[in-house]
């Protein structure tokens, strides 16, 4: 057992010794020194996370502590792992998109000035995520949780010298610090009722207080449960941008691509979902709670879906339609449906980093040209990335047999299932945003690989917001010049969109059956079934992989997705002038979409402008005028005055003073005496 | 090896200091230099034992020193510490080496003296850290201000008169009425004797006038709101080594004191105050927070920063159980080492540009990548990353706070935001974007010197952010003590 600790070990460690020596001497080692060290860490990393893997399923498990952090009091706060199926299969899936993401980054940015530093980071962060996933207290799934942040806000701000990416960065940070906010109260609440933040410790007592309450306004009892559950989930919809903290997720894109598929939608803003998913002893005590859950989820899914309609930068379709897959996998946790949650963010990490990493491919091809307007026609250029592309979207839209199929349609009975309130708005919600999702995803297929070639023309640039083109730093090209065709992208680049069309394409059918209904997360993920049925449920209708995919065929959600993407078809390919004919008929929608629901205005105005003006309110009349001007100076010149008067009583005569002293002590020790 | 370590600690630097006053003028600044050096790492080797000779398990005074003083007062050189008072001193010995080492070829005039006086200050400091005897203590605190008025007087800022004033007033009531303080229970007791006042039974009106004197001494050092405006003054003014002694160490004295003096001789009155005092803490976490956010001088925004930090380390240790109080001594420790760079880092930059406005600056990361990696990592550190220092204090207090009560959690807990907005939006606007102006297009990455300060404190930072625990190990036996002590009533008859 020995050697398998110093397993786990490694395989976080790899990544952080490989990030350390590549950021601080990178600039001394030759540039290729720069992927070999951080592919050699990485993969190592998932080589081992695959053994691991192997050994879970075998049985093996661990939990247990590296190191004590701290002590305080009684209080004990360690770095620990806790080996399961479910950190183990975190730690294949984010190791083996991350070692993709490496070998993509070859190609990606092999011109940029940052490509050591670029590297670190990426590296710096699956340190972090694995931190987070293979934790076995809540310290420590704090510190990762933040870490990832950080490695986040790097890399948003990569191109530093951008005004939008340094905003978004920002932006990022501030966002998520509130989430964060919610969470670091709801592990206090954890500390302090149940005595621990080792999370066995807690699952274990945590039944005990299943009908505790505390008043946190005199007078009012709430459930413990719900609200240690809502302040935890407050952090889960920072990370995983869950309305209303999904604001800072699509201007994340301002990184660069590579990033955009690990951080933004494969594995970091899956940790709230993963949170909540090893909180599910926790979660399971608090029917508010996961009501609240599901309906802040269907809510992301289907209102973020509507704006990936009107977008027309390549990259921001895919934010949105990694916010609304978000918001499938909250509504899974909601539905206690946990597992399936985690199945959904196992496919989507793979389909969504290979969409994402197409798009870039595409970006690549287009000579940093964002606006899918000026593309169409690219699958005679780019074959590989058109075909992997194409299995990218099929799986995102759910066409049966593909991996997202799988768990999309276990998301959408789990919710049709599910009896808690809500569950009704959350079933109709996931329903629509089927059709949503079909018909954005293949808006932006049709527009970019089919139809009249538009490149090379003069170029509309109307970006959305301020959004500036890619590496506008080192590659002078923005967009094909006129006659220049786009290029097929090399190997580094199509390699790892093979690598990850092939688990889109069957790991949801292989992987079904094990992991919903094969005891897979037995004893890491507590479900009741007598409160919280629908994964009970789900189980009976479930008959086999093959049956499933026979039986969607007769089912509503892939109607709907065949006219999302039929519409879409008809849309962009016959009679593009209907959009826009829409576009002006319903302008009132059209603004509010554009407007992403005034979110944004309104946190820029209310919270960002509320603070710097109450602040500087505070300080120019509570600090500057009341405490200095009256307090301080006004202190000082009553006695500049007084002392005009007490002059007079420096007479220079001794003693004058010597009387004068005598007094004071007098009077200075009676009143001790008497006190 | 066996000498009296405090002693040592408190006189080798102070004779060091002489030394160097006597190599005179600038002439030979280089020899001033490089004694000062030499001195200041000597006094920080002497202190080391402190670390590796403590007993971890012992919660009272350690390697006491004492002899007569003043016979007719019962007045006695009596020194010792505590777990509270000995990472304090490392603290003050370690920040002493990096204040002359940043002020090498910074300071070009008066060098002799400059560095004299952060030595001579050093040792006054680590007096006022060991003093177990009133008055000792008070003539290291007051002796102590001198040598800090001289440096903000003499190399500070243009309107450094009115900066060292405001200061000079601040501080001088205070200490007035914690001496009749010292002088009320000198008159109980017949000593001056730390251990007698804390065994003294007092009535409450006694201990809350008591209580009251040592606030104003050591809520105006902290600085508590309201009586922290003499800060961002005194930083803006004082020269960077003047800033981060001010920041590192002197604010830390403040907490000191409460720790020290104002809770275990009046604990009663501590108790019927602890509201106040926690009301007060968490208006220094929110108001001082939205302050620093529109403060337009990097040296301000960082100043009301260590206000707002210093903020949780008088709520944790008013919220009366270990986490909060063991949280506020990491938390000081941390912010000795985070304000320390952040004040060495616009150090850094004002040599080179001679400005402190935010306006001024813009895109410095495109000629000072390596320095902007450092100050990022430290910026990290004032919002309180984990992985930082800066975290474990704050984590620990609020944690802490939560066990007293959820709603002072939810005040201090606001520093997650609005302590990254504050830091990250300067860091946005000095450091990253397009190069701002042609000043910032010249200017030159940090020398080797500046690279050895800066990483060793990136180390320290980093050190005690992933291993906090040797810290709070030798706080713990003390911190029980004292929380011990705080919960027995010192009431005459009970």
């Amino acid at each position: 057992m020995n050697e398998m600790q110093n397993i786990y070990l490694a395989i976080p460690l790899l990544p952080l010794i490989a990030a350390a020596v590549v950021g601080l001497f990178g600039r001394f080692l030759p540039r290729a020194a720069a992927h070999v060290l951080t592919i050699a860490g990485v993969g190592a990393a998932f080589v081992l996370s695959a053994l691991v893997f192997k050994d879970v399923l075998a049985g093996h498990t661990f939990n247990g502590p590296v190191y004590t952090w701290l002590t305080s009091g009684n209080t004990s706060f360690e770095v620990g792992f806790q080996i399961d199926s479910l950190s183990a299969m975190m730690m294949v899936v984010v190791t083996f998109v991350s070692l993709m993401v490496h070998v993509y980054t070859i190609g990606y940015m092999h011109e940029d000035p940052g490509y050591s530093r670029f590297f670190s980071y990426i590296s710096l962060f699956t340190f972090s995520m694995l931190m987070l996933v293979m934790s076995n207290n809540f310290m420590q799934l704090f510190f990762g949780w933040e870490a990832v942040g950080l490695v986040s806000y790097l890399l948003i701000g990569f191109w530093y010298t951008r005004p939008t990416a340094i905003y978004a960065n920002l932006k990022a940070f501030l966002v998520n610090r509130v989430g964060d906010f919610g969470f670091l109260l709801g592990i206090g609440m954890v500390l302090y009722t149940m005595g621990s933040l080792d999370y066995q410790a807690v699952f274990s007592v945590a039944p005990q207080f299943a009908d505790a309450t505390v008043e946190l306004i005199p007078g009012h009892p709430w459930q413990l449960m719900t609200v240690i559950c809502l302040l935890l989930f407050v952090g889960a919809m920072g990370k995983s941008a869950q309305v209303p903290l999904h604001v800072w997720l699509p201007d994340s894109m301002e990184g660069p691509t590579p990033i955009s598929a690990l951080i933004h939608a494969a594995t970091m803003v899956t940790a709230g979902i993963f949170m909540v998913a090893r909180m599910s002893p926790l979660y399971e005590l608090s029917t508010t709670a996961l009501s609240t859950v599901m309906v802040i989820g269907a809510i992301t899914a289907l209102f973020m879906g509507f704006l990936g309609i009107i977008q027309n930068d390549i990259k921001r379709v895919v934010a949105y339609s990694t916010l609304s897959q978000l918001g499938y996998m909250t509504v899974a946790l909601g539905a206690s449906a946990y597992s399936v949650a985690i199945f959904h963010l196992m496919t989507h990490a793979f389909f969504k980093a290979l969409l994402f990493l197409g798009a870039g491919s595409v970006i690549m091809g287009m000579h940093h040209d964002q606006d899918i307007r000026n593309m169409g026609g690219l699958r005679k250029y780019m074959p590989i990335t058109w075909l992997t592309s194409l299995v990218g979207s099929l799986a995102l839209i759910g066409t049966p047999f593909l991996s997202g199929f799988y768990s999309k349609d276990s998301i959408i009975e789990a919710a049709e299932l599910s009896t808690i309130p809500g569950s009704g708005f959350a079933y109709f919600a996931v329903l629509a945003g089927v059709f949503v999702t079909a018909f954005y995803s293949f808006r932006m297929y049709f527009m970019v690989f089919h139809g009249e070639e538009r490149f090379g023309k003069a170029h509309h640039h109307e970006h959305h917001g301020d959004h500036a083109d890619e590496e506008a730093t080192t590659d002078h090209h923005h967009g094909l010049a006129p006659g220049q065709k786009p290029h097929e992208s090399p190997w580094v680049v199509t390699l790892p969109l093979v690598m990850l069309a092939i688990p889109s394409l069957i790991i949801g059918y292989v992987a079904i059956e094990p992991m919903l209904y094969g005891g897979f997360f037995n004893g890491v993920i507590f479900v009741n079934p007598e409160v919280h049925p629908a994964m009970h449920h789900l189980a009976h209708h479930f008959h086999g992989a093959a049956e499933m995919g026979l039986h969607a065929f007769t089912s509503l959600p892939l109607l709907l997705a065949a006219s999302g993407v039929a519409l879409s078809y008809f849309f962009t390919m016959k009679r593009p002038d209907i959009p826009e004919a829409i576009k002006h008929r319903f302008h009132g929608i059209y603004v509010i979409l554009e407007n992403k629901y005034g979110f944004d205005s309104f946190n820029e105005k209310v919270f960002a402008g509320g603070s710097r003006w109450i602040g500087d309110k505070l300080w120019r009349y509570g600090d500057v005028q009341i405490i200095d001007g009256t307090l301080v100076n006004g202190t000082a010149r009553l006695i500049g005055r007084l002392s005009g008067i007490i002059r007079n009583l420096q007479s220079g005569l001794i003693y004058h003073y010597a009387f004068a002293m005598i007094i004071g002590a007098f009077v200075l020790l009676t009143f001790f005496m008497k006190a | 090896m066996d000498y009296p370590i405090l002693s040592y600690s408190i006189w080798v630097p102070i004779l060091a200091g002489v030394l160097v006053l006597a190599t005179g003028n600038d002439k030979n600044a280089n020899v001033s230099r490089w004694l000062a050096l030499f001195g200041s790492i000597a006094s920080f080797l002497v202190t080391l034992p402190l670390w590796t000779r403590f007993d971890r398990n012992d919660g009272g005074f350690q390697l006491q020193e004492g002899a007569n003083w003043i016979p007719a007062f019962n007045i006695h050189y009596h020194l010792g510490v505590d777990g509270i008072a000995m990472p304090l001193i490392l603290l003050t010995s370690f920040t002493t080496v990096i204040v002359v080492l940043a002020a090498w070829e910074v300071i070009q005039k008066k060098v002799a003296q400059y560095m004299a006086a952060f030595l001579i200050m050093s040792g006054l400091m680590i007096g006022v850290f060991s003093a177990l005897d009133g008055i000792l203590f008070y003539m290291f605190w007051e002796a102590m201000l001198i040598p800090m008025f001289i440096v903000i007087g003499v190399w500070g800022g243009p309107n450094r008169v009115y900066a060292t004033i405001k200061f000079f007033l601040y501080t001088l009531l205070g200490s007035l009425l914690m001496l009749i303080a010292f002088i009320y229970l000198y008159h109980q007791t017949n000593s001056f004797e730390l251990v007698d006042y804390y065994e003294l039974q007092l009535p409450m009106t006694a201990q809350l006038l008591i209580f009251g004197a040592f606030f104003m001494a050591f809520a105006v050092k902290i600085p508590m709101w309201p009586v922290h405006t003499w800060l961002p003054d005194a930083h803006v003014e004082a020269p960077t080594g003047g800033s981060v002694v001010l920041a590192a160490i002197m604010l830390k004295l403040g907490g000191y004191g409460f720790l020290r003096f104002a809770m275990p001789i009046a604990p009663d009155a501590a108790n019927y105050l602890s509201g106040f005092m926690i009301a007060l803490s968490l208006i220094a976490v929110v108001y001082i927070a939205l302050v620093a956010l529109v403060q337009q001088d990097m040296k301000k925004l960082i100043a009301y920063s260590s206000i707002s930090h210093m903020g949780f380390v008088t709520l944790g240790m008013f919220i009366f159980n270990p986490l909060g109080m063991e949280g506020a001594m990491v938390q000081m420790i941390s912010h000795g080492f985070v304000s320390g760079a952040l004040f060495l880092s616009v150090g850094v930059l004002y040599d080179r540009m001679h400005s402190r406005q935010i306006k001024d600056y813009g895109g410095v990361v495109n000629t000072m990548p390596t320095f902007t990696a450092l100050a990022v990592l430290f910026a990290m550190a004032n919002a309180g990353l984990p992985g930082t220092s800066g975290f474990v204090g704050e984590f620990m207090v609020i944690l802490g706070a939560l066990q007293a009560n959820f709603w002072f959690a939810v005040f201090a807990a606001t520093t997650l935001i609005f302590g990254a907005a504050y830091t990250l939006w300067m860091v946005k606007r000095v450091y990253f974007g397009d190069i701002g102006n042609q000043h910032v297009a010249e200017l030159k990455d940090i020398n080797k010197r500046e690279m050895l300060i800066l990483g060793v404190l990136a180390l320290m930072v980093l050190g005690f952010g992933i291993y906090p625990q040797p810290l709070t190990e030798v706080t713990h036996a003390t911190v029980n003590q004292l929380l011990t002590h705080m919960a027995q009533s010192k009431l005459p008859g009970m």
